[in-house]
């Protein structure tokens, strides 16, 4: 198994995908000669061609429909969103074309079409580029969101997600992906639903997904030397999210924190509380809580920046004083 | 087009006119609920066009005043009706409506509803035909204040840059709801936008089928040789209201009248009997038959199809039993 950075997980997704079937074809703003903000697409241009690999106009909302056109007669298009940010642009055809078709056709016509975008809040990068967006991709029947937290699962869920036949959003991270993990050396395929058990405790679980799993997981070391050992578990689909392993966990421990990178209003952390009230409320011992973003626009200064934006200590805080300690 | 097919252009017009004629009063009774917009007027837009492609080949996707051309691409009408009554048999399996009426098997690729959105749809199909290679055309329809929408003015972008065998007819219909062109539009005349894109573009007179049609065969020729997109203005007039709760006050009965004088059926139809090629007795018969088909065969089709079960609300929303959901065989 290689260590490679989610950057290279993703290229390596889309250029195994691209060989294996012709009807794979990338698009979006500088992904092409450039090879992507991000990387994702590095070599793609040369190796498949401009027919496939795509520079598009800056038109967010042009290209996306674009591509679920093409995705109606069988093309599996990768539309990147260069960031989540101008997705908002674009979401008119993300919601009413791709998400509906499928219902509103009565079955006949698909959109197996992969949006991949970058959100989150980087370093300094100001109101208009810091949204964190989940939650608005969340609440749309016939989309499925997943959101990667490491080099496997970016490489494994594109994979799964451009030969799903249905629309996939999959929700990245401007600061992740530099971030180096294991990715199996042979083919692999994640799931686009469920959790994983990114750390066994029987407390407290803590849920993150994309980079507030490890806020929860540096949480977790600093709570097992206070003698409370919490279960880390990653969301790694959002919708659906995984019923089954939220009651499973809480179950066992008996109390849950969600932690968010979003603002609370009907966010992830909503959603995975009303989830555990509908599945498990006699369980709790104690009511759960969710640790969020603050209700703001994100400020350009960093201090004010990072005031916005929870960290392992908040939720170290909270948990302790959940204990009553 | 010779006798027989101009006859049978008459009287697939005709249909057009009386099956639209009769959802209004379908919805009058009740039988048909939500939005419905009607077609009488535009007839010869959606019937030129598609006799000059390949209807059921070529793919075509429009806005929600969609059910003559699903029909014109082969949709079985009963099909359609039955769907406006929110029925299992209808072509959506009634959970689409008159504004989502879709047959992919005859290629027809959707009736929908936001203005402006099958402009980057239909580009996206006509860029999987050139990846594919294959020779079909994308066609799509829409009215003429949807060119306002930024999706128009993308699409085209997009269509042209990259060569997309792509044909958008403009229904220009002089009103969006009520609002007239002259004061939505700073450029009235549509096709001429289409040169800020370098796509060639025609105005034609909407009401004449033959002139639709020799347009759009020129058009269609373009396209399908590879050449690029290409736009075709259609000068057309709806005779009704935008949909049903439209009072209409906002035009003039002189100025419907003078569209009334230039009907696509009664242009059709005198000069094939002032041709000899039909008789006044002919076309009654024409119509007889189109009323008996609708009465006889349609509405009882739909007023007995079977409603969808609740059970299945759930179905379709997304797909069923695909196996990479849960990571492929691996
Ligand atoms: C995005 C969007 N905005 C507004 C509407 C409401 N609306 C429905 S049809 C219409 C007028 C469209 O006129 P035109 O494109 O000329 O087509 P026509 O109805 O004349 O065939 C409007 C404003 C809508 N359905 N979608
Ligand atoms: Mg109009």
């Amino acid at each position: 198994m290689a260590e490679i950075r989610y950057w290279e997980a993703i290229r390596r997704a889309h250029d195994e995908e691209m060989a294996h079937d012709p009807l794979v074809i990338a698009l979006g703003e500088d992904i092409g000669l450039v090879g992507g903000t991000y990387k994702a697409t590095s070599g793609l241009y040369d190796k498949y061609g401009p027919e496939r690999v795509i520079d598009t106009p800056i038109v967010e909302g042009g290209y996306t429909g674009l591509g679920i056109g093409a995705s109606f007669l069988g093309v599996r298009p990768i539309i990147e969103l260069m960031s989540v940010n101008f997705a908002w642009l674009a979401m008119d055809q993300m919601f009413n074309s791709a998400a509906k078709v499928r219902y509103m056709s009565g079955g006949q016509l698909s959109a197996p079409v992969v949006f991949r975008s970058p959100g989150g809040c980087a370093h300094q990068l100001g109101a208009q580029h810091s949204a964190r967006m989940e939650k608005v991709f969340m609440g749309v029947a016939g989309l499925r969101v997943v959101t990667p937290s490491n080099p496997r699962q970016a490489y494994g869920l594109l994979k799964s997600a451009v030969r799903c036949n249905d629309p996939v959003f999959i929700n990245e991270h401007e600061l992740m992906y530099n971030i180096k993990g294991e990715v199996p050396d042979e083919e692999y395929f994640h799931p686009l639903e469920g959790s994983e058990v990114a750390r066994e405790g029987s407390d407290v679980t803590l849920f993150g997904y994309n980079i507030s799993v490890y806020w929860c997981l540096a949480a977790a070391g600093k709570l097992a030397e206070q003698g409370i050992n919490a279960e880390v578990i990653d969301l790694y689909a959002l919708a659906p999210l995984d019923r089954a392993g939220i009651r499973r966990s809480v179950s066992r421990t008996h109390r849950a924190v969600i932690v968010e990178e979003a603002e609370p209003a009907v966010g992830v952390g909503a959603e995975v509380m009303a989830i555990i009230n509908e599945e498990c409320f006699f369980e709790l011992d104690a009511p759960p809580l969710r640790i969020s973003a603050r209700s703001v626009p994100i400020p350009y200064n960093r201090a004010l920046e990072k005031a916005a934006i929870p960290n392992a200590g908040d939720v170290v805080r909270a948990v302790l004083n959940m204990f009553g300690k | 087009m010779n006798t027989a097919d101009k006859t049978r252009l008459l009287r697939e017009m005709l249909f057009a006119r009386r099956f639209e004629e009769r959802c209004y009063e379908a919805y009058v009774e009740r039988k048909i609920g939500g939005f419905l917009h009607l077609y009488p007027g535009q007839e010869a837009c959606c019937h030129g066009v598609l006799e000059a492609a390949r209807p059921g080949r070529d793919y075509v996707i429009t806005g929600y005043r969609d059910h003559i051309h699903a029909i014109k691409c082969g949709t079985d009408p009963r099909a359609v009706m039955a769907e406006l009554f929110g029925k299992e048999s209808g072509c959506s399996r009634g959970r689409g409506g008159s504004m989502h009426i879709f047959d992919v098997a005859h290629r027809f690729m959707g009736g929908y509803a936001l203005v402006g959105g099958p402009f980057p749809l239909a580009a996206g199909m006509a860029k999987a035909i050139k990846l594919k290679g294959d020779d079909d055309i994308a066609i799509c329809f829409l009215g003429d204040a949807a060119n306002n929408q930024g999706a128009f003015h993308e699409a085209l972008n997009m269509a042209s840059l990259w060569r997309l065998p792509v044909l958008y007819v403009t229904e220009n219909n002089l009103y969006g709801i009520g609002t007239h062109i002259e004061r939505s539009s700073a450029v009235t005349e549509q096709y001429r936008r289409a040169a800020a894109y370098a796509i060639p573009a025609k105005q034609v007179d909407g009401q004449d089928i033959e002139l639709v049609y020799a347009a759009a065969q020129e058009a269609v020729g373009h396209v399908r040789a590879g050449k690029g997109p290409y736009l075709l203005e259609l000068m057309t007039y709806r005779y009704r209201g935008h949909s049903m709760s439209d009072s209409n006050a906002y035009r003039s009965k002189e100025e419907e009248q003078a569209w009334g004088r230039r009907d696509p059926i009664t242009i059709l139809r005198d000069r094939l009997i002032a041709a000899g090629e039909l008789t006044a007795e002919g076309y009654q018969a024409l119509e007889r038959a189109i009323i008996e088909e609708i009465e006889n065969e349609i509405i009882p089709f739909a007023e007995e199809a079977p409603q969808p079960d609740p059970v299945e609300l759930e179905r379709y929303v997304l797909a069923e039993n695909d196996p990479w959901v849960m990571g492929g065989a691996s």
